[in-house]
Order: C-alpha cells, then sequence, then structure tokens
C-alpha cells in the first residue's frame, strides 16, 4: 500500500480497514480481561459488559433511566435552542445588537460550564432543573456564537440581488438570510448536540438519583466495571444514532445545498 | 451616425431607461486609519434609452463601484445619479443587477429564481408562472426549470441570472462582468446570446468587463476607465451594425477598435500594476 496524502479510499477498503480495527481493539480488551493480564476488578471484559447490560436492562429498569436522560439532554438542549436560535440570527443580522451581545457571549462561552454545577444545585436542588440547566449552559453559547456566524456570511451579492429585485430591507431577514443560513443551523444544532451529551451524564454524576450517569456512580461503589462500562457505551449508540438521524432529515430537508 | 447604429431607440420625449451620471466621486475609508482611498475621480456618464455601453479598465479601477452606485447598493461621495431624471435614493427594481458570481439564491428552484422578483412584487401565481414560463423558453431551460443552482453548469447559472433579472422588466441592466467566469467558448456563445436578448428586450445596458474583444462586439459605446482613482480615460462609439453576427470579430474594423483599445487599456493596466514599459522589454 503506497500511502499518498489526500489520495481517496475506495468504499469496500474503507470497511474493511474500519471493521477490522473495531475487531482487533476488541480482540485485545478480551484477551488482556479473559487472559487474566488486567484484574476483572479494574476492567470488565466484553462479554461480561453485554451480560450485566442486558440484567440492567431485564432486572434494573435501566432502560427507564437511558430514558430519563436522553430526555434531560434533549429537553436541556431544545430550551438552549428555542432562545439560541433567534439571539443567534438577531447577532448575525444586526450589527449593533452584534456589538450590545457579543463581548459578553464570547466570554461567556469560556467559561467551564460543568463548574457550574456547584452553583446550580444552590440555586435550584438536586432535581430535574439542575440537569436541564447543566445541558442548557453548556449548549447555549456554542449555539449562539455559530448560528451568528452562520448567519453572518451570507453572500454580500445575493443580498444585493435581492435588494434590485425589490425586497425591503425589512424584509430580507426572511426572504434571504434565513433561508439561505437554515442547512447551516441545522448542522449547527447537530454538532452542538452532540458534544451536549457529556454534560447531562456530568450532571447526573454528581447529584442525581435516576438517569445514566446515576447508574454509573451506583456502580462505582460496588467497582462493577462492567455496568459502568455498558452506561458509557449506551450514551455513544445513543449520541451516534441522534447524530445519523440529524444528518439525514439535514439532507432530507436541504437537498439544494449537497453538490 | 448611420441611422442603423441603434434601431431600438425610440423617440419617444421621455424614454424611459436613460441614466446619467453627474460628477460622480467615490472616496472609501482607509483601513485601520489610513489615508482615505479615493476610488472614482468625479465622473459623468449619459445613456440614453436602449443603449448598451461597456466599461472596459483595469482591475481595481472602481468601474464596479460605479455600477454599485447607480444601482443604489452604495452612496456616491460626491455627485448622484438621475433615472428619467429622477435621482437615484437606493436599489429598486427598475434597474436589474447582475454579478460575476451569478448570485442565484440556492434554496430556490430555477423557476422560483426566475420569478423571485414577481412574487416580492405580489404578481398572482398564475401571471408569475406564465411569465416564469415564458422566461425559461427563452433561455432553453425547458427539463432544468425543477432543478436548483448548485445542479446546473455555469452557462446555464448564467442564463436563470439573465431570466431573473429580465423577468422582473427592468428599463436598465447593470452587468458587472458576467461572463467571468465562464469558459472561453460558453462565454462566446454567452455573449451573442446577451446581444439577442438586448435586441429583443430593448434594455439600456451598463455593462463592466475587462474583455475588449467583448466590449466591442456587444455595445455601441466603449467607456475606458484609468488606473484607479478611475476616471472616464476616453469613450468610443463602436459604429459596428446591428444585428451583429460573430464573424464581425474576424472583420477589419472590429481590429481597428481592438487595436485603439488595446492600447487605451494597456497604458492603464501598466499605471496600476506598478510596471514600466522596460520591464516588458519594449
Amino acid at each position: 500500500m503506497n500511502p499518498q496524502p489526500l489520495r481517496p479510499v475506495s468504499m469496500p477498503v474503507r470497511l474493511v480497514l474500519g471493521v477490522a480495527f473495531v475487531l482487533a481493539f476488541v480482540g485485545l480488551w478480551a484477551l488482556v480481561t479473559e487472559g487474566g493480564i488486567v484484574s476483572r476488578l479494574v476492567l470488565a471484559s466484553p462479554a461480561s459488559v453485554l451480560r450485566s447490560g442486558a440484567a440492567l436492562l431485564s432486572e434494573h429498569d435501566f432502560g427507564l433511566d437511558i430514558a430519563i436522560t436522553v430526555l434531560r439532554v434533549l429537553g436541556g438542549f431544545a430550551i438552549a435552542s428555542i432562545l439560541a436560535i433567534p439571539l443567534g440570527v438577531a447577532m448575525g443580522a444586526y450589527g449593533p445588537i452584534d456589538a450590545l451581545l457579543r463581548p459578553t457571549i464570547g466570554f461567556a462561552r469560556y467559561l467551564p460550564a460543568a463548574g457550574f454545577i456547584p452553583l446550580l444545585i444552590l440555586w435550584t436542588g438536586v432535581g430535574e432543573t439542575q440537569k436541564l440547566a447543566m445541558v442548557f449552559i453548556a449548549a447555549f453559547f456554542p449555539l449562539v456564537l455559530a448560528i451568528s456566524a452562520a448567519v453572518a456570511n451570507t453572500p454580500r451579492a445575493i443580498i444585493e440581488v435581492a435588494y434590485t429585485l425589490g425586497t425591503n430591507r425589512r424584509r430580507i431577514l426572511g426572504r434571504v438570510l434565513l433561508p439561505y443560513a437554515a442547512p447551516q443551523i441545522a448542522d449547527i444544532l447537530r454538532q452542538v448536540l452532540g458534544w451536549t451529551w457529556t454534560y447531562g451524564i456530568f450532571a447526573e454524576l454528581i447529584a442525581s438519583s435516576s438517569g445514566v450517569g446515576h447508574m454509573i456512580t451506583e456502580s462505582q461503589s460496588m467497582i462493577a466495571t462492567d455496568q459502568i462500562i455498558f452506561g458509557i457505551l449506551v450514551i455513544g449508540v445513543i449520541a451516534l444514532v441522534v447524530d445519523r438521524f440529524f444528518r439525514l432529515a439535514i439532507r432530507g430537508l436541504y437537498r439544494w445545498s449537497i453538490t | 451616425m448611420s441611422a442603423n447604429l441603434n434601431p431600438w431607440r425610440s423617440n419617444r420625449p421621455n424614454p424611459a431607461g436613460s441614466v446619467t451620471v453627474e460628477q460622480v466621486s467615490k472616496n472609501y475609508p482607509g483601513a485601520q486609519r489610513g489615508a482615505v482611498v479615493e476610488a472614482l475621480q468625479p465622473i459623468s456618464l449619459e445613456l440614453r434609452e436602449a443603449d448598451f455601453v461597456s466599461i472596459l479598465g483595469p482591475s481595481g479601477c472602481g468601474k464596479s463601484s460605479l455600477l454599485r452606485i447607480i444601482a443604489g447598493l452604495e452612496q456616491p461621495t460626491t455627485g448622484r445619479v438621475l433615472l428619467n431624471g429622477t435621482p437615484v435614493s437606493g436599489p429598486g427594481t427598475d434597474r436589474g443587477m447582475m454579478f460575476q458570481s451569478y448570485s442565484l439564491f440556492p434554496w430556490l428552484t430555477v423557476r422560483d429564481n426566475i420569478g423571485y422578483g414577481l412574487r416580492e412584487r405580489g404578481l398572482a401565481p398564475a401571471a408569475q408562472a406564465a411569465i416564469v414560463d415564458s422566461y425559461v423558453a427563452e433561455m432553453g431551460l425547458e427539463g432544468f426549470d425543477r432543478l436548483y443552482p448548485v445542479q446546473l453548469s455555469g452557462g446555464m447559472r448564467q442564463r436563470v441570472a439573465f431570466a431573473r433579472a429580465l423577468a422582473n422588466d427592468p428599463k436598465i441592466l447593470l452587468l458587472d462582468e458576467p461572463f467571468g467566469q465562464l469558459d472561453n467558448q460558453t462565454r462566446a456563445l454567452m455573449q451573442e446570446f446577451l446581444l439577442g436578448l438586448w435586441e429583443r428586450h430593448r434594455k439600456t445596458v451598463l455593462f463592466v468587463t475587462h474583455d475588449i474583444d467583448e466590449a466591442i462586439f456587444l455595445s455601441n459605446r466603449c467607456a475606458v476607465f484609468t488606473a484607479r482613482p478611475g476616471a472616464i480615460k476616453s469613450e468610443t462609439r463602436i459604429e459596428l451594425p446591428y444585428p451583429r453576427h460573430y464573424t464581425v470579430k474576424s472583420g477589419g474594423r472590429f481590429s481597428d477598435y481592438r487595436a485603439r483599445l488595446t492600447e487605451e487599456i494597456r497604458a492603464e493596466s501598466l499605471k496600476s500594476t506598478q510596471v514600466g514599459p522596460a520591464f516588458l522589454g519594449t
């Protein structure tokens, strides 16, 4: 094989390589755990992860915990989106609004979202509000900034063409800026949602009596690494599936933006 | 002046589509407190109904600025632009503009791009459809009218852009290097196509280009711009009869115009690139 930079890889080769690495990784994992190289207390084997996962689902209502976590993440993300989309669009389209808010929001995005958890607990207790607020803080600022950039990057020429075709300033936002930026905004939502799962789990790790994060902390006290790994994998799989679904929806909705 | 120089000009007393540029200049504020950039020296230019005037000039000579000022997209620093005697205060549907980048609305189909201005005017859907259909046919876009711009070739996008500008029935077309992105063969065809459009629709056209042959072939008048800050160096009447066939490009009179305009442009290009004749070995 001759490694030439930027040379495309055919689909079958891509598939074989990808699957081979997964199998090698799981194989190595199985080898070091089943072969007794690493203690089962430190790292559970792949088979025991699957076994305990099945037990969690069938005997401990883990499905309910998964549903709770998914609802918390999607709920917090939905609230963040509902507020971030109009704000980001307004900042991207109107200079004075951007000038007003950018210094604050531009700074807020660098605040460590996880550091807010103790504050959130003091303010809102350990109920659902705290989880939603955690996800909200993690998602809101990046959403606003990325959406404003997408709107602000509308090509000047299509705005000007619209003016010469009779669109007035009041209507230009709805007639040109929004339709142009819509697929980018959808893609920004997809990406930020991808990062947000971590924060939902994080809020549950610190203070919760339900959800995947709660199961993980419980498992830690029982040194059940198989359950911890299963919980992590479940969230990974769900995030991946949601992301794929999002991608398909964007592709179906915005056929015009595909080259 | 021969009678057939511009057979499409009417003899009405107040012809629509006349443009008067009165002492228009444009300065841009310098970047980061730098000196003010003078883009256009005071320019006066007169276009009468159904004129096809080309502006030829080196890159960055301010020819696009002039076009944008006439379109109402920019304000002149001094002077004013009159349309049929009325000062321009902003963009309007009486002036259709086309850019080098085509600037089609990517989220709209060919049909909806062409009908965009009609919809903005609030025309009844049936009337919109009829006008769109006529332009789809005229531009040879049958069978492509439900596609999105991303699915079209460069030449087709160009035709959609023309159709979109014309469907709104502007009196004046402002064309900013519209063929700049096309390959030579497509470009030659689009020039003939534009000439045909102009002959059928009788618009006043102001056409910015840096292609000398293109300017001669299309226009009845060529204004050569100086290097920045732009000013009109000369105006040449192109007294080749319309309708023009592409074979005029190989005629003797065409060559004479080409030689003359090439010489004038060359002097300005040398100035704008800061290269002396010695550099070129002449």
